[in-house]
């Protein structure tokens, strides 16, 4: 492993409360967190890491809005103005035939939109690279995950902060940005 | 922290004003009514011309009046009901989160039994001015106004059969409310979670019993109405025009209580929830209206499309149709989506009202064009009415929140609902 990349401590914690706890002692010691991993959802974490709302709903509405008008632009193109149809006797532009379709882009558009936008902002996209700070992360055990740069504390300083918070463990990984 | 309601005087005299005021303008709008000759000699004979052929009776003020007193009749019913559905479904789910505020719905189901009571008087007096199908010629086959199709639903559409129906759907349902009431106080006294498993048996088969009864009570007390037209979406439809009307109340009254210093333990993530049920629920009630009506729409099966040109083609109806999708669905649905607007009390406290009214004005359209054709009217007798109920009800609901303590302090989950986070 070259010297490449960042420099990250980790501390591994064992029960979630224990994690609470210490991710409030550290923010309160002017630490900035880089980000928590745990295996399961843990209640209450975002507001303890200070995380502002998320904006996936903002982008599942402009997903959803534009969904709608595909919908609409596709049928009253298409049935309306390209090539006009009588069916069933209704006029050039009947609209209520037309919501059950719009509703369903709706719907689609919101949905997909929404994962794809979830997977670009967490790094699951396809070309992304997941950061894994430790493996056991995904079994039994959390992580916390600390950048050494962004502190103006020192590596040591931050593993004793860790240790003396709960952390069964606390070690140095480097991570390659 | 205050733990029994105060009915004071304060709200009473409120209610009286509601009340005369209420009373006074149905007299104007009575009056109204007599002098501009709608009804009388000189018009009748034009309306006459325009229904007799169709076998109707003529139009008189009094069956305006009528209307009316059926609307509000069947609409406050509906709330109360549904508020009492709201608590077994609680009960049923056995949810935590809700432990905190059922005392309100408890409440809000005070209404069912003055309420049956107005119904059953409501229809001895107008029956045959509402319900059609009521009057005896039409199933005489001698009589120039038999109805053929009318006479073939006289299996299920005749009196005896239909006032059983009636007094039965009543008071089974208020069985299970005094049943459900009866083990809620027992808790209080007694604690321990024995009252609340009962509770969960009785729900059970109050929300299977009531998904029956309610489909077949408006299909009755609404649909038969219009006694030849039929939908099979109608039993949802009513549900959910009741039961986001009383979700509607239900949320809106724990909010004024928690304003006046009551219920101060209800955070804003209950909040939070109700604003979604109320919202989300507006959206069912919109998926419910627009397949009956997109079905018909594009069946385009004049039997059926007749529900729709009374309302569409006609000039007095159609702005009514507009306001009432607009505030059932338009409104709520830009008005709540946002996390904030359901979190925050602001919003909700214009959103129920405005809902509540909407769904008055959502019966008014179900029942109205189908008793007065085209004498329909909308002015200080249809507000006056629902003042009149409206005083009565709130009366009646707020007594009954001084019976019980606010706090279910015995409530196996009343913890969960204190810390409940979303």
């Amino acid at each position: 492993m070259d010297d490449k990349g960042v420099k990250f401590v980790i501390g591994i914690y064992e029960d979630e409360d224990v994690l609470l706890d210490a991710i409030s002692s550290v923010r309160a010691k002017g630490v900035n967190i880089y980000e928590v991993y745990s295996p399961f959802p843990v209640h209450g974490i975002e507001s303890r890491l200070g995380y502002k709302r998320s904006r996936l709903s903002i982008a599942a509405f402009c997903f959803g809005f534009l969904g709608t008008c595909l919908a609409l632009t596709m049928m009253i193109g298409m049935t309306t103005i390209d090539w006009p149809m009588i069916i069933g006797g209704k006029d050039f532009l009947p609209l209520p035939v037309f919501i059950p379709v719009t509703f369903e882009m709706t719907v689609l558009l919101s949905a997909f939109g929404m994962v794809g936008t979830f997977f670009v902002i967490s790094d699951l996209k396809p070309w992304g690279k997941p950061k894994t700070f430790d493996l056991r992360s995904t079994d039994d055990k959390h992580v916390m995950a600390i950048e050494i740069e962004k502190n103006n504390m020192s590596e040591a300083a931050l593993k004793k902060l860790l240790k003396s918070n709960g952390a069964s463990e606390a070690n140095s990984k480097l991570m390659d940005e | 922290m205050k733990d029994i309601f105060d009915f004071n005087i304060g709200i009473k005299k409120n209610l009286l004003y509601l009340f005369f005021g209420g009373l006074i303008l149905s007299i104007i709008g009575v009056f109204q009514l007599i002098n501009s000759g709608h009804g009388h000699e000189e018009s009748t004979e034009i309306v006459n011309a325009y229904i007799s052929d169709d076998g109707h009776s003529e139009f008189h003020w009094y069956k305006r009046l009528y209307s009316n007193l059926w609307i509000n009749v069947v609409y406050f019913l509906g709330i109360s009901i549904s508020a009492i559905f709201f608590v077994a479904i609680q009960y049923v789910s056995q949810s935590g989160w809700s432990a905190g505020i059922l005392r309100v719905p408890l409440a809000i189901g005070r209404w069912l039994l003055p309420g049956s009571v107005l119904m059953l008087i409501v229809f001895a007096i107008t029956n045959h001015d509402i319900f059609h199908w009521t009057h005896e010629y039409l199933y005489d086959k001698s009589d120039p106004r038999y109805d053929y199709v009318i006479d073939g639903k006289k299996a299920y559409l005749n009196l005896p059969f239909f006032l059983g129906r009636m007094v039965f759907f009543l008071g089974i349902w208020y069985l299970f409310y005094a049943l459900i009431l009866k083990h809620v106080a027992k808790e209080d006294k007694f604690g321990g979670t024995e009252s609340w498993k009962k509770l969960f048996t009785i729900s059970t088969v109050f929300v299977v019993i009531y998904a029956f009864t309610q489909s077949v009570a408006a299909w009755d007390w609404v649909l038969s109405i219009d006694t030849h037209w039929f939908s099979t979406m109608f039993g949802w439809y009513v549900f959910a025009s009741w039961w986001v009307s009383a979700l509607a109340l239900i949320t809106y009254m724990i909010i004024t209580l928690k304003d006046n210093g009551y219920l101060s333990f209800i955070n804003h993530s209950v909040i939070h929830d109700l604003g979604k049920f109320v919202f989300a629920f507006s959206v069912f009630w919109t998926y419910i209206w627009f397949s009956q009506f997109l079905l018909i729409y594009y069946a385009n099966i004049p039997e059926e499309t007749i529900y729709y040109v009374e309302r569409l083609e006609s000039d007095f109806y159609f702005p009514f149709f507009i306001v009432n999708l607009v505030l059932n669905f338009f409104f709520p649905f830009f008005f709540l989506m946002t996390r904030a607007s359901k979190r925050f009390t602001r919003f909700l406290k214009v959103a129920c009202p405005m809902i509540l009214f909407g769904h008055f004005i959502d019966f008014y359209l179900m029942v109205t064009p189908g008793v007065l054709k085209e004498n329909g009217g909308f002015g200080f007798l249809e507000i006056g009415v629902l003042m009149v109920f409206l005083s009565a009800f709130l009366y009646v609901i707020l007594s009954g929140l001084t019976k019980l303590p606010l706090v279910a302090k015995n409530h196996p989950m009343l913890e969960e609902s204190l810390h409940h986070d979303i």
